[in-house]
């Protein structure tokens, strides 16, 4: 017997359901020494914003108990320099690959969007609506229903791609966020993103990261991201796509059970950067060792 | 190209908080160049999650050594463990010193400072094997703070030692041995590793005289490998200063591309 791991999104079939989280894969590229990429359900790249970035200065990051908390502030090199050095490099490798894209305002989302579209070779956007926004007093799209529709009905007007809506966990009702963004026309909704979260030292008495401020990541988000994933997926009919904290496959099957299509993993790239393969590994192995046909079987069987 | 391995400490030693573990990594040690460094898990779980660089300190055949300092959580968890275990690590990593250079029957300077000696052991040896005349100045707070001089001397590399309270050697910063020792000879190159503050200072003194330095920064990285963009200094090429990363494009700088805290 086999597992088939493939996974439909509607707007997207994947091999598996396994994609690696921007932010914590880098441009790809920087993964080739560890796994193969076409081994994966999907690479979703760093954040680009139209020109490069400068990033905020370090401390970046700090440890806490079973997690992190990053304020890189999305350095990037911009989607030029992207689409010449990076972009080839990855359709190489036989990637699918995912651009997460930024925006100081929804202008320059939208244009990151046209330039991105003029390429071949990309699956899908994931509309990275948690970038402070200019226009709204540093505040980010992803904080709003409001704020939230908007931006992914403009993105979605302007794409010839599938747009997904990456949400903030930093939310009251992500449900209210989630119908937000289907309403605006998503063709999904990837979360968590990472949690706002501080860290200080008690010896200097300041925070030990230089922004103050940063997102909170790894396994300690995983119990708060799976309850916000289960709530989303129980209230929009568009494919879901779960991550927070996924170290293992065992991980990955509670996002699917919970309602998630496919899961994105994080942290865990930094840790063992074969992450995503060993999970895929763990995910067909734990279908096999129970007789599941498809992994797609799993999706949304949480027994309540 | 960097390995995930699992590798056997087969030795250990331990002075107060400093640490020198010897593994069995053949094909990371063929890799293994001087200045590159491993990212290391410190235990099993989640907690602590992420891994520590560590400089690699030494090399010999198929074995590598680390040498670093108690500083926090995971290298505490890192330093109870026991040889014969077995140790999970990524690397090398790193693009290590720059060794095309002219270094035969060249002076070098190899100016260390508490753990920041860690990388000048496997340094020192392959300058020397490239006909350098190598010179090691060591410097720490005290003499417990310079536990691996004798490592050096054994190896057939001069050192010469400072300690702060003059316990050891002489007394006073490393910079200042640095600086007296140049006046006797003047070095045709430095290579620098220790706390920020010294490094700059090293940096400082290579302008004044002239003589280009490699200098060796330390950061907290998230990754290792250049994925997480997390361990950041401002470097400035061409007159162009950005945040790159200490991982990727360092650990190993050239002084004058390195702006210091405080400067621009």
């Amino acid at each position: 017997m086999k597992t088939d791991l493939s996974v439909d999104l509607g707007f997207l079939k994947l091999r598996n359901p396994v994609l690696a989280a921007s932010g914590t894969f880098g441009y790809g590229t920087e993964f080739a020494p560890f796994l193969d990429l076409s081994a994966l359900g999907g690479v979703v790249v760093k954040g680009l914003y139209y020109g490069p970035r400068e990033g905020n200065p370090p401390p970046r990051i700090v440890e806490t108990a079973s997690g992190m908390i990053n304020a890189i502030g999305l350095q990037g090199v911009g989607v030029e320099a992207f689409a010449a050095d990076v972009l080839p490099e990855l359709r190489k490798a036989g990637a699918s690959v995912w651009v997460n894209v930024c925006g100081e305002d929804e202008d320059e989302y939208l244009r990151v969007i046209g330039f991105l579209d003029r390429l071949d070779g990309l699956a899908a956007y994931e509309l990275n609506i948690s970038c402070p926004n200019v226009k709204r007093n540093g505040l980010c799209p992803a904080l709003r229903a409001d704020w939230t529709f908007d931006l992914v009905r403009a993105a979605k007007a302007r794409s010839r791609r599938p747009v997904v809506a990456k949400l903030s966990p930093n939310v009251t009702d992500i449900v209210e966020i989630a119908r937000a963004a289907e309403r605006a026309g998503a063709d999904g909704v990837s979360l968590v993103n990472t949690f706002l979260a501080m860290a200080i030292d008690p010896e200097t008495r300041r925070p030990r990261l230089a922004n103050g401020f940063g997102g909170l990541s790894g396994p300690a988000i995983k119990p708060i991201a799976l309850r916000m994933v289960y709530q989303a997926a129980s209230a929009v009919k568009i494919p879901v796509i779960g991550m927070g904290g996924v170290m293992t496959g065992r991980d990955a099957v509670e996002f699917l059970i919970a309602g998630a299509k496919a899961v994105e993993v994080g942290t865990a790239n930094f840790v063992d950067p074969a992450s995503t393969v060993r999970v895929i590994g763990d995910i067909e192995a734990f279908c096999l060792e129970r007789g599941i046909a498809r992994v797609s079987d799993l999706v949304g069987t949480v027994r309540i | 190209m960097p390995l995930v391995v699992r590798a056997p400490l087969v030795r250990k030693q331990s002075w107060g908080d400093y640490h020198l573990f010897r593994f069995r990594a053949p094909e990371m040690a063929e890799a293994a160049r001087p200045g590159q460094f491993v990212m290391i898990r410190p235990g099993e779980t989640t907690a602590p999650l992420l891994r520590r660089p560590v400089s690699l300190h030494g090399r010999d055949g198929g074995d590598l050594e680390i040498f670093f300092q108690v500083t926090g959580e995971g290298t505490s968890l890192l330093a109870r463990r026991r040889a014969g275990e077995t140790l999970d690590l990524l690397g090398p990593l790193g693009r290590g010193f720059d060794l095309d250079v002219p270094l035969d029957g060249r002076t070098a300077y190899l100016v260390g400072g508490g753990r920041g000696v860690a990388p000048l052991f496997f340094l020192g040896l392959e300058l020397a094997a490239r006909g350098a005349q190598v010179k090691v100045l060591y410097g720490g707070r005290t003499a417990a703070d310079l536990p691996v001089r004798d490592r050096f001397e054994e190896a057939g590399l001069e050192v010469v030692c400072s300690t702060d309270d003059g316990s050891f050697g002489r007394r006073g910063l490393v910079t200042a041995l640095l600086e007296s020792e140049s006046s006797l000879r003047r070095p045709d190159i430095l290579f620098v590793c220790g706390p920020d503050p010294m490094m700059k200072a090293c940096a400082g003194i290579s302008r004044r005289l002239g003589v280009p330095a490699q200098v060796s920064l330390e950061s907290i990285m998230g990754c290792g490998f250049g994925a997480c963009w997390g361990c950041v200094h401002r470097i400035a090429r061409r007159g162009e200063a950005k945040w790159r990363k200490i991982c990727e494009d360092g650990p190993v700088f050239p002084a004058e591309d390195i702006v210091w805290n405080g400067e621009g």
